[in-house]
């Protein structure tokens, strides 16, 4: 198996007119439940690549639920069912036939508190590409610096790549676990909440590392940060008891919602 | 209980800031023409005076916005009803500085007979302060019906504008020698027109409040 890192690759000659949006990801009517508990309601969502899309709303209202069916993760919750499809890249990954190993190589997630390997920062993030087989070092010592650098992480660690992982800041921790998602060099990467748990500081890094990914990489992110979805988003969904109350524009959102309950959300006052 | 009671109180405070503008500046204007009307270079001094106070107003409302935008993070309407009220903040100094230079003109005027009947500056005053003290109204209950109506009363303070300047060239032609005096009335009428068009801004803000977009009804 060869590895590549995507940020190296150029833009092929088969990148859509500018303007014209490639959905990563297609929902179509898609519902979910927890044993009788209705947690997703008709959702249709597009998800465009290259694109930052924010997913907003009060606690229990499904978002979490969403972005975790979105790479199948929901699916370790024994009483879920769902119906109606998710397709991505034109294919529904509910379908018999779909591998969720091969999707998880393609959708790389980054959780709410860092949650590093207790091993150096090396075999973190060495640890994906050595499952798919990688074994040559050079290609991994390749690997793992490119990915450090795609998290704007390398110069703060490439002194102390052996060092355990747990040894650095928790800002720097969330940004090797968004290292340990590129390394399996993904097509998208979910994002829950991740910097709930940082300082203002490691908050803007990553912020700032998420408008730079997006060149090479279709995100979707939840959060509970209103200006953080209004700084670094393209698109947000306001999830409300399960529906998608409001998806558009990250500007139209923020600045003439649709929907009053939209509007009460986003201005606090209610949730 | 509102969720941002904070919010929402500090957002009063600064509302009730720009009605007291407006009644500041809508009186200035009124005296203003009254001083004319009289001769009375003290009231007209009076006016030059207090628009200090309206000035002082201002930036204590655009001070108390500014922070409740540093601090409050609002969006959407809320963000655009703190925006809105700086803007109409801001025409409502606008109509005070023009009141302070109608008090300068009579002041130069002093004593002196005026040439012409000032009839039509008197209606334009009427209507001007009813547009500004209607659009204001119309800004606090969000009427964007009456708001547009308040617009529309633009059109007859032009008209009337156009035909005080007519006349006051006629009378210009027959008393070459008050010709000084002539000018002021004319600066004068113009000011009044210029209050009337802020009241047409401040409509236009809110419908930008109201519906989110921008409109002109200049036109």
């Amino acid at each position: 198996m060869t590895m590549t890192i995507k940020a190296d690759k150029k833009k092929s000659a088969a990148t859509p007119e500018q303007g014209i949006k490639v959905p990563v990801y297609q929902t179509k009517e898609l519902n979910l439940w927890y044993g009788e508990k209705h947690a997703l309601k008709n959702i249709d969502l597009d998800i465009n690549e290259n694109e930052v899309t924010a997913i907003i709303g009060p606690s229990g209202c499904g978002k979490s639920t969403y972005i975790k069916t979105l790479n199948r993760m929901v699916e370790l919750v024994p009483s879920v069912k769902t119906s109606g499809e998710i397709l991505y890249r034109d294919r529904n990954i509910f379908s018999s036939d779909y591998q969720v190993e091969e999707l998880r190589t393609r959708v790389g997630m980054v959780f709410q508190k860092p949650n590093p390997f207790p091993k150096s920062i090396y075999d973190n993030i060495a640890y994906g590409p050595r499952i798919h087989g990688i074994k040559n070092k050079k290609i991994l010592d390749e690997i793992v610096e490119k990915s450090l650098r795609g998290a704007a992480i390398w110069d703060e660690v490439k002194d102390r790549l052996n060092e355990n992982a747990y040894s650095i800041s928790g800002g720097q921790q969330q940004r090797i676990c968004i290292a340990r998602a590129l390394a399996i060099e993904p097509d998208v990467i979910l994002m829950d909440e991740p910097t709930s748990a940082l300082d203002p500081i490691s908050t803007l890094k990553v912020e700032e590392l998420v408008q730079e990914l997006k060149e090479d990489y279709s995100i979707i992110i939840v959060t509970h940060n209103m200006q953080q979805a209004a700084r670094i988003s393209d698109k947000t969904a306001f999830f409300l008891n399960g529906e998608v109350i409001e998806f558009d524009e990250t500007d139209a959102i923020f600045s003439n919602p649709s929907d009053k309950r939209t509007e009460d959300y986003i201005s606090g006052r209610f949730g | 209980m509102s969720v941002r009671e904070k919010f929402d109180s500090e957002l009063n405070l600064a509302q009730n800031q720009l009605i007291e503008l407006s009644t500041m500046a809508i009186e200035a204007l009124d005296k203003s023409i009254d001083a004319l009307i009289n001769h009375d270079i003290d009231a007209a001094l009076k006016v030059i005076e207090d628009d200090a106070e309206i000035n002082v107003l201002e930036e204590e409302l655009n001070d108390r916005v500014i922070l409740i935008i540093a601090k409050q993070s609002p969006v959407a309407t809320d963000l655009r009803r703190l925006i809105v009220l700086i803007k109409i903040a801001s025409d409502l100094e606008r109509i005070g500085d023009y009141a302070v230079n109608i008090a300068k003109e009579t002041i130069r005027i002093g004593k002196e007979e005026l040439v012409t009947p000032i009839e039509l500056i008197k209606q334009m005053r009427s209507l001007a302060t009813a547009m500004l003290r209607q659009v204001i109204e119309a800004f606090i209950e969000e009427d964007v019906v009456k708001g547009k109506e308040i617009a529309e009363l633009d059109d007859q303070v032009d008209e009337l504008y156009g035909e005080a300047i007519r006349r006051l060239m006629m009378a210009g032609a027959s008393n070459p020698e008050k010709l000084s005096q002539i000018t002021q009335l004319a600066f004068i009428s113009r000011y009044m027109e210029r209050s009337a068009d802020h009241a047409t801004n401040i409509a236009e803000q809110l419908f930008y409040l109201v519906r989110g977009k921008h409109y002109n009804l200049n036109n």
